[in-house]
């Protein structure tokens, strides 16, 4: 993976650029010892690492504002950073940055229960929103995995799925305002706490846009109100393909679950072996969950049931008590740290047409044969975003390679099943180059328009999402 | 002009040498009057993909919403977000587009639940300014892959680009729905019923005011009359209140929400206003004498009918914006149809503009 080369004339200026983000910020406030600047080599994509220039964590928009007008100033590139969650490299340094961490900007500012918002600042974490409000009986709903650790911020520039969007959306669609600071250090407010945008819908571009079009500070959420209760089956399968049908049938029947997981037999297994959630042994399983009242969750449980039973299952199984529950659930959110104990792993984000699912997955199995590396699926089948999980050796010279090249087939097969490069992780550096395949030409270039709206000197986040030979005459006519 | 496919469209837009007025059924005449050379995509016709597996349609921009509609009602199922039908309101008469819905990010009573067009909108293809065609999104619900244009084009009202093409999540049909009818509240108990009921966890999907207080639920049978008794349990001290229970008659009263009915044919100047519910009241008691107001997303959405040229923004609460959507040619020539927004969101609408049109020539004006 390619980075453009440091600017040496910025290495060269480090002790003026920190003097001078010193002189706007508290002392603690700018990292800079080499010792220090460590930990902000990487994010959750550790495979790729480079220390920062230097890393500041202002405790306010002020001072957001304040350090990125002397990095403006001074032509020097800024990294936001959320919790260091990205599994695609999107706060992945370079030599010549300054990494600008949100972690201490961790505040409720305000909860709003008559009008189902809060306002929180953008580093608090994703399930510390809803630890805001659950003692009303309130939730926020997007729930990627990583939520005990990733930060509102950073679910907003990765337009965060989870594994209830099915139902309830993804961040985009419970994001209502931001305070957000230009590269500049423009102050501006986009949305709030009512429903639409007076003129063109900014605050949909600024969600997903990977941290190059300003820093938010603040954020509107959306909160809702906890569903009387909730139930998962159990339902195993000895082929993909049938599991699939399935999925697509459940979806057609007018039943609608908040959530639809899909696991193949290598996660079974491995999942198996390391929690012991009581899996059957079949080829695949799905977990479908669904909300409301004992009766009403019977009710739709019946009608899905009813679909799954037309596919010859391996098993059936409905959780009888929150003990239950728990034990479905178990297996699935082990499956990444189960797989991660028996190898190195490389996890895809992919999305693909749900009916595209059994073609795609009997492609993967071939994949896996002729690149002779293993692929666990484990993903979200209800709208189609995969996470197939390709195992490597990190010590082996050339396996990270291999799997990066059979990751890449991947995703293009994903793009050409008429899906897309990533669902809810993320372009970052990971997926940057394979973007051509995806877009052409002038669907990039109006994108890059509109980094020069937003951020003219290329300063933000500059050397990801879009390709580097797609980006370079920019950047460097920023400079 | 009217291109029969998305290569005319890009070559017309190329060729034009002045101001584009961009028409789909040309019933939603909303904004700043345009003047320019008419150019239609009422022929760039057809549904391209329909998967309802996949809950996905794919239809060109000029596909009526009707055959879309007609399309989807033979699986069970429907555009979730409840398109609002301008015509009944501005008196138009032509036939609603789906590039029409898109292009206004036009969403009815529904939009409380499940959210607006906007968010239904998986994918676009367009043509912008310079004649360049281009794709954003896709026809898959999750999709991050790059910049979000999707949501930038909807909404906005076809000066960024032409659409050609629109990619859309569709959902199941319920099996039945019902709905409550408050009766004799004022507008703060009004709100307050329906922000208790939005907050309670039986999935109204529906929360608006005209003479009576109306809270919806749909879904299974046992369900609707299961969340309907609760619901008249938690919204006890309202006092009193009426249930309908068909289906057709409970659609109805969310039709004539939606499209404003009540303000058809009238006369006065119609307002929406978008603000936080709990503003509602003190917003209504702002207005002038003689005012009708009809508040639907919970109280979030005000529709305002008032005397001919008067200007409600001078009235609104900081955080919301006011459109004015029907107005005699005077007024619509002395205030601008959408809300000017702050000095920092203008210059980055502009900027964005300049890039999507840098001539000028799409529905130039129509935003402001």
């Amino acid at each position: 993976m390619n980075m453009p080369p440091p600017d040496q004339s910025i290495l060269s200026r480090k002790a003026e650029i920190v003097a001078r983000l010193q002189s706007v910020l508290p002392k603690n406030a700018v990292i800079h010892a080499d010792s220090e600047v460590r930990a902000y080599e990487c994010d959750a994509l550790s495979a790729y690492r480079c220390p920062p220039l230097c890393a500041v964590l202002p405790a306010s928009t002020e001072e957001v504002a304040a350090a990125l007008r002397v990095c403006h100033e001074m032509g020097v590139p800024v990294v936001p950073r959320g919790s260091g969650t990205s599994l695609a490299g999107g706060a992945l340094p370079t030599a010549d940055c300054v990494i600008l961490g949100v972690a201490r900007l961790n505040g409720v500012l305000e909860t709003n229960y008559a009008d189902r918002y809060i306002r929180v600042q953008s580093g608090r974490t994703n399930l510390s929103v809803t630890g805001a409000v659950e003692a009303e009986d309130f939730f926020y709903a997007p729930d990627p995995s990583s939520q005990l650790a990733c930060a509102i911020a950073g679910n907003i520039a990765m337009n965060s799925g989870g594994a209830h969007c099915l139902k309830y959306g993804v961040t985009t669609n419970n994001l209502l305002g931001v305070k957000m600071v230009l590269m500049d250090g423009t102050i501006t407010d986009i949305g709030g706490a009512h429903l639409d945008a007076a003129g063109l819908d900014l605050l949909g571009l600024i969600c997903g846009s990977e941290g190059q079009l300003g820093v938010v500070t603040e954020a509107t959420l959306r909160i809702l109100r906890k569903p009387e209760g909730a139930r998962p089956v159990l339902m195993a399968f000895n082929d993909n393909e049938v599991a699939g049908a399935c999925v697509a049938d459940i979806i057609k029947a007018g039943v609608l679950p908040v959530a639809i997981e899909f696991m193949d037999r290598l996660c079974i297994e491995t999942s198996e072996k390391y929690a012991q959630a009581g899996y059957p042994d079949c080829e695949a399983l799905l977990i479908v969950e669904v909300e409301g009242s004992p009766a009403e969750i019977d009710e739709q449980l019946a009608v899905i049931l009813a679909i799954a039973r037309k596919h010859d299952p391996v098993e059936l199984r409905e959780a009888k008590s929150a003990e239950e529950a728990a034990r479905i659930w178990l297996g699935r959110k082990s499956a990444f740290g189960a797989i991660g104990q028996i190898s190195d792993y490389m996890c895809l984000d992919g999305t693909i047409p749900v009916s595209s699912l059994p073609m795609v997955l009997r492609r993967i199995g071939e994949l896996s044969d002729e690149y002779g590396l293993r692929v666990g699926n484990v993903f979200h089948a209800g709208d189609g975003n995969m996470h197939p999980l390709i195992c490597y050796d990190a010590n082996k010279l050339g396996d990270l390679e291999l799997c990066e090249a059979m990751g890449a087939e991947i995703l293009k097969l994903c793009v050409d099943a008429g899906g897309c490069l990533t669902g809810e992780h993320g372009v970052g550096i990971e997926k940057r180059d394979l973007m051509t395949h995806q877009f052409a030409l002038q669907d990039l270039e109006i994108q890059m328009d509109l980094k020069d709206v937003f951020d003219p000197s290329w300063l933000l986040n500059p050397a990801k999402v879009f390709p580097l030979m797609s980006s370079a005459s920019r950047r460097i006519a920023a400079e | 002009m009217n291109p029969q496919t998305e290569i005319e469209l890009a070559e017309a837009i190329a060729a034009a040498k002045g101001p584009l007025r961009i028409i789909g059924g040309a019933t939603r005449a909303v904004g700043n009057p345009v003047v320019g050379e008419a150019i239609s995509t009422s022929a760039l016709t057809g549904i391209s993909l329909y998967e309802p597996g996949a809950l996905t349609i794919v239809a060109q921009a000029g596909t009526t919403v009707a055959e879309i509609e007609a399309a989807l009602d033979t699986e069970n199922q429907r555009l979730a977000f409840e398109p609002m039908d301008h015509r009944t309101l501005l008196g138009t008469s032509g036939t609603p587009t789906i590039g029409g819905v898109v292009a206004t990010n036009a969403s009815g009573s529904r939009r409380i639940a499940v959210g607006a067009c906007r968010d239904h909108l998986l994918g676009v293809r367009f043509v912008d300014g310079m004649g360049t065609a281009i794709k954003n999104g896709g026809r898959v619900m999750k999709n991050v892959t790059g910049y979000d244009l999707v949501k930038l084009l909807a909404g906005s009202y076809g000066t960024l680009g032409v659409l050609s093409e629109v990619s859309l999540k569709v959902l199941p049909k319920p099996e039945t729905s019902a709905t409550l009818k408050l009766h004799g509240l004022t507008d703060t108990q009004s709100v307050d019923a329906l922000s208790m009921a939005l907050g309670s966890p039986f999935e109204v999907t529906g929360a608006a005011r005209s003479d009576d207080t109306l809270i919806r639920i749909e879904g299974f049978a046992a369900s609707v009359a299961y969340r309907l008794a609760q619901l008249k349990v938690l919204l006890g001290r309202f006092g009193d209140m009426t249930a309908v229970t068909d289906p057709a008659e409970s659609q109805a009263i969310w039709t004539d929400i939606t499209n404003v009915t009540a303000f058809a044919a009238t006369s006065g100047d119609i307002w929406r206003m978008s603000i936080k519910p709990s503003d509602a009241a003190t917003t209504i008691a702002a207005l002038p004498i003689g005012t009708q107001t009809i508040l639907d997303w919970g109280g979030g959405l005000i529709w305002a009918q008032t005397p001919e040229g008067t200007d409600l923004r001078t009235t609104l609460p900081a955080a919301g914006h006011a459109t004015l959507i029907r107005a005699a040619a005077e007024t619509r020539a002395a205030l601008p149809a959408f809300q000017p927004e702050n000095p920092t969101v203008t210059a980055l609408s502009q900027g964005i503009r300049a890039k999507f049109d840098p001539r000028g020539i799409l529905n130039p004006g129509l935003m402001g």
